[in-house]
Parts: structure tokens; sequence; C-alpha cells
């Protein structure tokens, strides 16, 4: 489980807190905007249903508030997809944030499980075992409490295996929230 | 006091654990539907009326003949589009589909897969040569909060609606001849409904909210569950944490709710089946 588990990438841009057109300014906060471009192809309903998402679970973590009438834009683009793209696409947007050094009130990563067709369940599969899985599972976890910031469900599952699957992806998440610093260090070391 | 400051006019009623319309912090708006030809889409193959206390939801089925793709011969297509005209509310403007609308549509198409309500493999008359697309048109007419559920359920109970007429292909011409006067019902195998929840000061947990309240809220959670007890799926989309324990009792109230919806649908439907 680490950024790329195998040759998923995704390049993250953040452009922001910048000024923001009159019509997309909000008084209070930081107007947040998300881009997601697929590899191929123009964006379609699903990149906006995935902007939809990033966008609100980064709502929650970045301190608009302290950026009044401005707008912060992130822009995604996915290199490669060999599975678990959207929580590759999470754990960008994080890196981004922080790399950027806008306030953040905590960290977020992206962990996706996929359930096998016997109850096995498989953490950062890879688009073969996605397809062959019976549901799939991505969950935004946070870092302080370890709580659930976004979840996306394909597939149906019981009760009790959507809570096994987020109990292995809070543990998860500390392997990479170890891997965000490691690399800040790497970063800020030189 | 409300329209100067909405977030504390609200926090004194949650205090109370009741909101400003009189329901309780678990309690949903009085639910309507009419099913068919009663009030609905006549031009359609089986159509909708949804009422969600104010927010009201119409959808439309088509079902229309094309081939199937090259990859899964034998499926047909169910195509799902939510669309929210400048009708309903002054928060969305006229042109092109925004994101809300879109978003909306990738779920609803999400939820007809994951729960396998219908089978694609039904809607296949012949073998890499001819199915059924139905196209599912999802107009809000009146917004006011919990778009998702009343669509889930409009779209549920106009496919209920649906009769697909007889076809056979004809072999020498190779053309289609549909026979209108032969109706079958959809199989429909999985009965998906939606419960909608919003998070207020990473906190307090509503069901069924208003527009004001989805405004004020800081995060939505969207369950939908079928007859078995299974989640279909968990749409969070961001917004405030929620620790594992909040989300169980989310799913259990999603649970309950199910059992409700249902029993209106078979209601209604036993209702309109004499006719």
């Amino acid at each position: 489980p680490c950024l790329s588990p195998g040759d998923t990438s995704v390049l993250a841009g953040l452009y922001g807190p910048a000024e923001a057109k009159l019509s997309k300014e909000l008084p209070d906060r930081a107007a947040l905007e998300v881009l997601l471009r697929p590899k191929v192809g123009l964006p379609g309903v699903l990149e906006r249903s995935r902007e939809q998402q990033l966008r609100q679970t980064c709502e929650a973590v970045v301190l608009g508030a302290l950026h009044p009438r401005t707008a912060i834009t992130l822009v995604l683009q996915v290199l490669s997809d060999a599975g678990s793209l959207l929580s590759c696409c999470l754990n960008a947007a994080c890196m981004a944030l922080l790399d950027a050094g806008l306030p953040l009130c905590s960290l977020f990563c992206g962990v996706t499980c996929a359930l096998g067709p016997d109850g096995a369940i498989t953490l950062d599969p890879t688009a073969r075992q996605e397809q062959e899985a019976r549901a799939v599972l991505t969950f935004a976890i946070d870092s302080r409490e370890r709580k659930v910031l976004m979840t996306t469900t394909k597939g149906s599952c019981s009760v009790e295996e959507m809570q096994q699957c987020l109990a292995a992806a809070q543990r998860a998440a500390d392997t990479v929230f170890q891997f965000y610093r490691d690399s800040l260090r790497r970063r800020y070391s030189k | 006091f409300r329209t100067v400051e909405p977030l504390e006019y609200y926090r004194r009623f949650l205090k109370e654990n009741c909101r400003p319309d009189g329901r309780e912090l678990g309690e949903f708006r009085a639910t309507t539907v009419n099913i068919g030809n009663t009030g609905s889409i006549t031009t359609a193959d089986g159509s909708a009326l949804v009422k969600l206390g104010n927010t009201t939801v119409i959808c439309g089925v088509k079902a229309e003949l094309a081939a199937p793709a090259v990859d899964s011969a034998n499926k047909g297509y169910i195509v799902p589009n939510v669309e929210l005209p400048s009708l309903c509310s002054e928060r969305f403007r006229s042109g092109p589909p925004g994101e809300e609308a879109q978003a909306a549509s990738q779920f609803i198409a999400d939820v007809i897969e994951n729960s396998q309500m219908i089978v694609k493999e039904d809607l296949c008359i012949a073998n890499g040569k001819l199915a059924w697309v139905l196209y599912c048109d999802i107009i809000c007419l009146d917004y006011d909060g919990n778009l998702l559920d009343a669509s889930v359920f409009a779209l549920l109970a106009a496919l209920k609606n649906v009769q697909l007429p007889a076809v056979l292909i004809n072999e020498e011409t190779g053309l289609s001849e549909v026979n209108l006067k032969q109706k079958t019902p959809l199989i429909i195998k999985k009965h998906p409904v939606a419960t909608s929840f919003a998070i207020f000061d990473d906190t307090l947990l509503i069901v069924d909210p208003t527009a004001e309240e989805e405004d004020l809220a800081t995060g939505t959670v969207t369950i939908v569950t079928d007859e078995e007890g299974r989640l279909c799926s968990v749409h969070k989309p961001g917004g405030s944490p929620l620790t594992g324990a909040k989300l169980q009792d989310c799913i259990t109230r999603a649970i309950t709710r199910h059992k409700e919806v249902k029993k209106l649908i078979d209601k209604v439907i036993k209702s309109i089946t004499p006719k």
C-alpha cells in the first residue's frame, strides 16, 4: 500500500489561494474547485461525480475561513489506471494540499477495499481484482481520529462486511500517513 | 432571526431534539407517490411522481430499441438522467447540467448497477442484434432537499410500472415488429431504497433534510439498502468526518426506512392493478 499502488498514477496540481471570479467567490471562505481529467477522452458524468466527492472531502479539511473570497483550484490528471484510482486521487490531492502549504485541520488518505466472492478483503486492489470482486469500497480516512470523511461503494455487500472493510482501511491508513511523513521529510531535508 | 442567523436559529431547535417544521430528528416528511396513468405521463412507457414533503420528482421511462454493445452482446441498456431545471429552485441556472445534476445521475446509475435491480440480460431480445434501451428521465419539479431519496424512489416506482411490448424479428426482412397489444411487465429483482442524512456540527445526524437544512449542514450521507438488508451504496461525498459507530446508526435507520417505503409502494401498486 503506497501512493502509486502498482501502476496507477495521478498527477495533482494545486493553484491558490488566488483571486476568484466575482461569480464564484464566497464571502466567508475560500471557494474550492476540483478538475479531474481522465487519461483518455473528455471528462464525463463519472468525473463530475468524483470531482464533487473530492471537492467536499477537501472542503472539510481546508481551513477556508482563513482565506475568504479566494479560489483554490486542484487539477488532477490521470496518467495511468491499474485499479484503486479514486484512492490514488485522494492521496494525490492531500499531498498537493500539503505541498502548497495550505492551512489544514487534518490530513486524509484514500484506501480502497475489494470484497472477493468468498468474502476475502483485499486492500489496494488491482484492476483485475476490482473486476472480479463482489464489491469495491473506497474510504477517505482522516488523520486525527481515523474517522470516515468520504465513502463510495460499488456493488453490494452486507453491513458486517462493510464494517470489517472500514476497520481494515483504518488500519491501513496508518501506513499511508507514515508514507506522507517520509516523503515530506525527504523533500524538506535537502 | 431566521434570515439573519440561520445556523443559530437551527441550533436552538436541535438542542431540544426537534426541527423548525415540527419533525423529530429521525422523522421523514410525508411521502406520497403517484404511479402510471393516474396523473403522471401518459406518453411514457412507465412513470411515477413522488412527493417527499415539498420535494417533487417525476420519473418517466421510455423503452427504445437499439443494437447491443459489441462486448456485451446479450445485455440491454438502462440510461438514467437526472435533470434539475431552473424552475425547481433559484439555485439552478438554465443551461448545461450542473455538477449536482451530473453527480446525481452518476449516483442513480451506480445504484442500478450495484443493486442489480434489473438484470441487463432480461432486456436483450436477440443476441447481438437487438436489445431494449430504457431511458429513465428523472426531473425535479420542486427542490426542497433530499433529492437522491426522492429520485431513487421515483425510479423504482416508474420501473415497476413499465410494460414492455413483445418484439418479433421478421426472419425474411431482418426488421423488428413491435406488438403493442402484448405487453409484459419489467422484471425487477431488487428494490433499493435510499435514505439521506445531514450532519450538523460534526455530531448531530438528521434524517431527510430540507433545502435549508442541507445548506446549513456540514456534510451529507446517503445509504441505499435492499430487501435483504444488504448495502447497495454508501455515499458520503466528503463533509465532516464520521465514526464507524455513527455510520452504523445511519444504516440501521436506513433499514427501517426501507420497510416503510416498500409497504407504501406495494400498497400503491395493488391499488392500480385491477384497472
